[in-house]
């Protein structure tokens, strides 16, 4: 079977195009990297290049003597991170259950109650006006809990799953005299381990990818998350003090290199978790797309 | 007779699976059904001292003011342009990857090539601002070191209004392509294969397999997604667009979306129920195209439509 094809030109050419295409989707995270690792006076006279003329790595150095803020932005993202996704975890799987269930009477009224939001949203001043009201500014649960803590698709994701599941796993257990909860917590959710793999990823790269919350509600420094010191950075100069300061007058920090450096330590989670990780992203947009 | 055993019956029968949805629920009645009477501030001069009630009424003044600037013009535009443009080009690179996948035997390969196409998707918008600063960057970015170096003249990217629609295009398509092809590939996998080995033993060669089997075979996969996407096309993708473009005045004659218009005019401008006119407006044309768009899916597509 294994007889070498001597020209298939074509097929040389599909492997060299997705192979480019690949290269390119790596390539402004490479020069990132490079960059951050770069010398900033050789920064400065030749501008950024994927083969600087000399190594430093005393952007991180400048990082890590300033850690208060990185650290503490840090300290702020996982902590958000870590609660919001369980919170929305919980509440999406627990709903999706109901869902699923061919018991429950009014289950097209429930399906239908989400599915409005899904069409009709009121938009941002509403939205805002509501968080307010419910003291959701400048305090943690600002970060957490609007926008972030349901998602109606992540819900319809699990649920078209639990209905695939044989209906007799219910019955029977009902038949064993367990109720809802027990059905729930101890025969469904164990089974949908997939499927939850697959949402707990979706919520928490939301969570940790997210500047929205905090740029509408949050004003007090210290609560800043990740990417939105980041956002701070970019966008205005006083902010770039944060970086590196305390230092000598005549020192001039590596503000180039540091940005960049800032930038792979926010990326930093995401890279060295994304090769066990992505194939539940793979998985759960394949299960989505079944049936959705 | 059954008539008795109403929905107090319901409800306590099946009470735990009820309160297994209650949070759910809760937290949707919250940030959605709760949030639409604010809607209504867009017909006031609001004020957050004075609250929905206190605030004075006044009439459709709010829309007037919106319509009769020129902004209103330009955002909307440049919503549905941009969006357009979005789509079109996503789609084409999207399926394009996925059938090129197809071919691919290696799996090695195969799995390494998807493995870092999906990866930008993982990417923050404000993450990837900064990697475009070094490629645009007017001092540093490579490719003005490009341009210079091969004799030309650098451009000051950052500047350059009639660029943008397009390098937000390539960013677009640069990010999430290779995620999008996943579900195109996942629907030629479906595709039965006795197909193409018929085709085969009838001599079709490659170009031949992918134009008369796998594309019109893909093509309702495409015309559901598509439909979707046209649904939301009156949403600007605010996390993209204030991520690259933030407070770049320069640069919203191109850039500038009905979202950042009213992320500005909440925040920036302060003035909560002109931001709201033009919120409630966004709210009711993207209703009706969400509910057209689906409701051609279903018409269409039985098993594509969103609900």
């Amino acid at each position: 079977m294994h007889t070498v094809r001597k020209t298939d030109l074509p097929a040389v050419f599909i492997y060299c195009g997705l192979a480019l295409f690949a290269a390119l989707c790596l390539l402004p995270m490479v020069l990132t990297f490079i960059v951050s690792i770069t010398d900033e006076s050789v920064l400065i006279r030749n501008g950024y290049s994927l083969f600087p003329e000399r190594f430093s790595l005393e952007a991180y150095r400048t990082l890590f003597n300033n850690a208060d803020i990185i650290g503490r932005s840090y300290v702020v993202s996982i902590t958000v991170t870590v609660i919001g996704t369980l919170a929305a975890v919980t509440i999406t799987t627990m709903a999706a259950y109901t869902l699923a269930n061919p018991n429950v009477k009014y289950r097209g009224a429930l399906n239908l109650y989400f599915f409005i939001t899904m069409l009709f949203s009121g938009g941002l001043v509403p939205w805002y006006i509501i968080c307010k009201q419910l003291g959701l500014t400048d305090n943690l649960l600002a970060l957490i809990v609007p926008s972030l803590m349901f998602n109606a698709f992540n819900m319809f994701l699990v649920r078209n799953f639990m209905e695939s599941l044989p209906g007799a796993l219910r019955e029977s257990a009902y038949i064993d005299g367990a109720n809802d909860l027990i059905v729930a917590f101890r025969i469904y959710f164990p089974l949908c381990v997939p499927v939850l793999a697959t949402i707990t990823l979706f919520y928490a790269l939301a969570y940790w990818n997210d500047w929205f919350n905090a740029i509408m509600l949050v004003d007090n420094q210290k609560l800043y998350p990740l990417q939105y010191v980041l956002f701070k950075i970019r966008s205005n100069i006083e902010m770039l003090s944060l970086i590196p300061n305390g230092a000598p007058n005549r020192y001039t920090p590596p503000a180039e290199s540091a940005k960049m450096a800032t930038v792979i330590v926010t990326i930093g989670p995401i890279v060295f978790l994304y090769p066990y990780l992505q194939r539940f992203f793979i998985q759960g947009l394949v299960i989505g797309s079944v049936k959705g | 007779m059954v008539k008795k055993k109403g929905w107090l019956y319901e409800l306590s029968r099946n009470r735990f699976s009820y309160l297994l949805i209650l949070p759910a629920m809760m937290y949707v009645f919250i940030f959605s059904y709760a949030t639409y009477p604010y809607l209504l501030i867009a017909f006031q001069r609001f004020q957050y001292s004075s609250g929905l009630l206190g605030s004075e009424w006044i009439g459709l003044k709010n829309f007037e003011f919106f319509f009769r600037s020129s902004d209103a013009a330009r955002i909307l535009w440049n919503t549905v342009y941009l969006n357009l443009l979005f789509i079109g080009f996503g789609t084409v690179a999207a399926v394009a990857l996925a059938v090129l996948f197809n071919e691919v035997r290696g799996r090695l390969f195969r799995k390494l090539a998807q493995t870092t196409m999906i990866f930008p998707h993982f990417l923050s918008w404000i993450i990837v601002s900064y990697m475009m600063y070094g490629l645009f960057s007017t001092d540093f970015g490579v490719i003005n070191r490009m341009l210079t170096s091969v004799g030309l003249d650098p451009v000051n990217w950052y500047t350059k209004t009639e660029a943008w629609p397009w390098i937000l295009v390539g960013m677009k398509v640069w990010k999430e392509a290779g995620m999008n092809s996943i579900i195109y590939l996942a629907a030629i996998t479906g595709i039965d294969h006795s197909l193409y080995e018929s085709a085969a033993i009838d001599g079709a060669n490659r170009w031949q397999k992918i134009r008369r089997i796998t594309l019109p075979l893909l093509a309702p996969t495409i015309a559901i997604l598509t439909l979707l996407n046209l649904g939301k096309i009156f949403y600007g993708d605010f996390g993209m667009i204030y991520a690259i473009i933030g407070d770049n005045g320069v640069l919203y004659p191109t850039t500038d979306v009905i979202d950042t218009y009213v992320f500005r005019a909440l925040r920036q401008i302060g003035d909560p129920s002109n931001a709201a006119a033009v919120g409630l407006f966004q709210s009711v044309v993207g209703f009706v195209l969400v509910f057209a768009a689906n409701w051609v899916t279903r018409k269409y597509f039985r098993e594509g439509a969103l609900y």
